[in-house]
């Protein structure tokens, strides 16, 4: 019966929405190549099959395993695990703000997390440090820190939500509202880097450059379980975000309570980028290069979007880690600059293409 | 009977815009709401779908009542038809395939893709089936919209201003197409227009609306040239020419 039934459907159909299936599992092949390599470089020797015998488990205990499993291993999967939830929070939020600018940097949300950072460590004296070079910030409160940049994050989002539900400033100005509110944090901080000590001000501009090796294991877990949840929330909700691109009427027609998608879906999304932000520091434009992307290869179904954005944000982030750590080698540059040096020309490129949604 | 509307009323902030409206319309008809810019048309018709609430009088949809239904079950029932809608960068099959959405728990099943086919089989949209939706002239994406409308298995089709921006031919197309839709499915379809003369060829009843107000409402008897000059405030002449009923201002 099934297979009659699936006769009648247009071949080539089946054969479109493969390729794009296709696609996905070739980014994510790329990833666990990428990955593989990227644990192998660096200033201690490996080789690509010590790095996956040790992945599995098969190698004796050694300074390798040490360096895989502690350094190496986490490095690589926050990375992923970031790029992944910065680049499908911006799709999402792209599609709930009918504004192909809508990213979290472009929301102001990294510049709120910047200036919690700035609170922790000025006035509430979580970090220093010893000398100019950034290797030598302190931060002696990390969890001070974190949850104060995450106070940040989340704050500007609750005032970008309260003037969409309470003011009603159309999801098109939102993003407005965010470049407001991100140069309002931006000169916040200035004012507080004003009044402080100069390893404050360093150990200031150090957090805010964005670093993917803070992450600990246990910083790790609650990122990925973050990131995890949400993109289930997401891929749930696919539907509703295809029919929300049609228009605002026609999908309260096809059954969308709009007001309610768009409320959470802006929630969930902040809330990743607060996690990653406050974990690993400010990384721009993975938000906004990942979704773009993958909306000139795949199109605007979210069924396969959702999923590529995500894996396309790992593997960019992965790649700009991977990059930063190695282009100078030994010294690692700040991996916010390299994205932010990928992310410029394309948000250029997306003005200069006007703002059509297509 | 399938769509009954009782003592319905509507106000943005404090200014009516609908006061006790009240039609019925029957399976199979093809119901034309009819007045001037800001009668009130389209409001009624939003209401129709529970996209604006009314704030008075029940409205039935096979003596069910439509205001107590979520919006997923109102989606299951009525398909809508925007007046403005955006063209996404998806294909033509995705973009109706999207009409299944109130139906669709988490993933398509073969029978949604199988009533898409047989939307677009109908509505002659076959080849475009993989094409962008931006790529498409005005008259195939109406067509598109209308499709998408009809892959949600309505009973009752709501339209609002469904040609508007077509040339005569495919005034005519849509019209045809969604009319046969109708008798087919045995559904009935709620139309607002401006076009008097596709309206008189096309429609089964007439609703003539003026300040929210029903000015007249029923079968042919109603388009008088007396009423439509009242309603639309310019004198006209109704005639037959070719056995087709016409409109002409005078």
């Amino acid at each position: 019966m099934r297979q009659v039934a699936m006769e009648k459907i247009p071949e080539s159909y089946l054969k479109y929405t493969q390729r794009k299936v296709f696609i996905i599992c070739l980014l994510l092949f790329l990833i666990f190549l990428l990955g593989v390599y990227a644990i192998n470089v660096g200033a201690a020797e490996l080789s690509p099959l010590q790095v996956l015998l040790t992945l599995l488990g098969k190698t004796e205990e050694g300074p390798f395993t040490i360096i895989i499993w502690n350094i190496r291993l986490p490095r690589v999967l926050a990375a992923i695990t970031a790029g992944v939830g910065l680049s499908v929070a911006g799709c999402v939020m792209q599609n709930l703000l009918r504004n192909p600018l809508a990213s979290p940097f472009t929301l102001g949300i990294s510049q709120g997390a910047a200036f919690g950072a700035a609170v922790a460590i000025i006035a509430l004296g979580a970090g220093s440090t010893h000398s100019t070079s950034a290797d030598a910030v302190i931060i002696n409160n990390p969890y001070l820190l974190t949850i104060c940049a995450f106070a940040g994050a989340m704050a500007t989002t609750l005032v970008v939500l309260f003037l969409a539900q309470i003011k009603g400033v159309t999801p098109e100005a939102m993003v407005l509202a965010g470049v407001a509110l991100g140069s309002l944090f931006s000169a916040a901080t200035i004012i507080l880097q004003y009044f402080a000590r100069e390893v404050q001000v360093a150990a200031v501009v150090f957090w805010t450059f964005g670093d993917i090796g803070r992450a600990s294991w246990r910083d790790l877990g609650i990122m990925a379980t973050t990131v995890g949840a949400a993109l289930l929330y997401f891929m749930a909700n696919r539907w509703n975000y295809n029919a929300l691109d049609a228009g605002e009427e026609t999908a309260k027609g096809l059954g969308v309570e709009v007001e309610k998608i768009r409320l959470v879906g802006m929630f969930v999304s902040s809330l990743i980028t607060a996690v990653a932000v406050s974990f690993l520091g400010i990384i721009g434009f993975i938000g906004l290069v990942g979704p773009h992307m993958m909306r000139r290869v795949l199109g605007n179904d979210h069924r396969f979007l959702i999923p590529a954005s995500s894996v396309m944000g790992g593997l960019l982030l992965l790649a700009s880690d991977t990059l930063a750590r190695t282009i100078i080698s030994p010294v690692v540059l700040p991996v916010g600059a390299i994205t932010s040096f990928m992310g410029a020309p394309l948000f250029l490129y997306l003005l200069s293409r006007g703002y059509s949604r297509k | 009977m399938i769509l009954s509307v009782d003592k319905v009323k509507f106000s943005y902030k404090s200014r009516p815009v609908l006061r006790e409206i009240n039609f019925k319309v029957n399976r199979g008809e093809l119901f034309s709401i009819l007045g001037n810019n800001g009668a009130g048309k389209s409001t009624l018709l939003k209401c129709l779908n529970k996209i604006l609430k009314p704030q008075g009088g029940t409205i039935l949809i096979e003596k069910e009542e439509l205001l107590a239904l979520s919006r997923r079950e109102v989606a299951r029932r009525l398909g809508y038809v925007a007046q403005r809608y955006e063209s996404a960068r998806i294909t033509v099959f995705d973009a109706v395939l999207l009409g299944r959405k109130p139906h669709i728990k988490w993933d398509v099943g073969v029978r949604d893709l199988e009533v898409v086919r047989n939307v677009l089989e109908v509505l002659g949209l076959e080849e475009f089936s993989l094409r962008y939706l931006d790529e498409l002239s005005g008259g195939e994406l109406q067509k598109v919209v209308i499709a998408r409308a009809l892959a949600q298995e309505p009973r009752v089709l709501l339209l609002d201003e469904p040609t508007s921006n077509l040339d005569l031919k495919n005034q005519f197309e849509v019209l045809r197409i969604v009319k046969k839709a109708a008798s087919e499915r045995n559904i009935a379809v709620v139309v607002v227009m401006h076009d008097l003369n596709l309206v008189l060829r096309f429609a089964d009843k007439f609703l003539l609306l003026k300040n929210g107000t029903i000015f007249a409402c029923g079968g042919m008897e109603i388009m008088t040239p007396e009423n439509i000059a009242a309603v639309y405030e310019v004198r006209v002449a109704v005639e037959r020419l070719a056995d087709t009923p016409v409109v002409v201002p005078l």
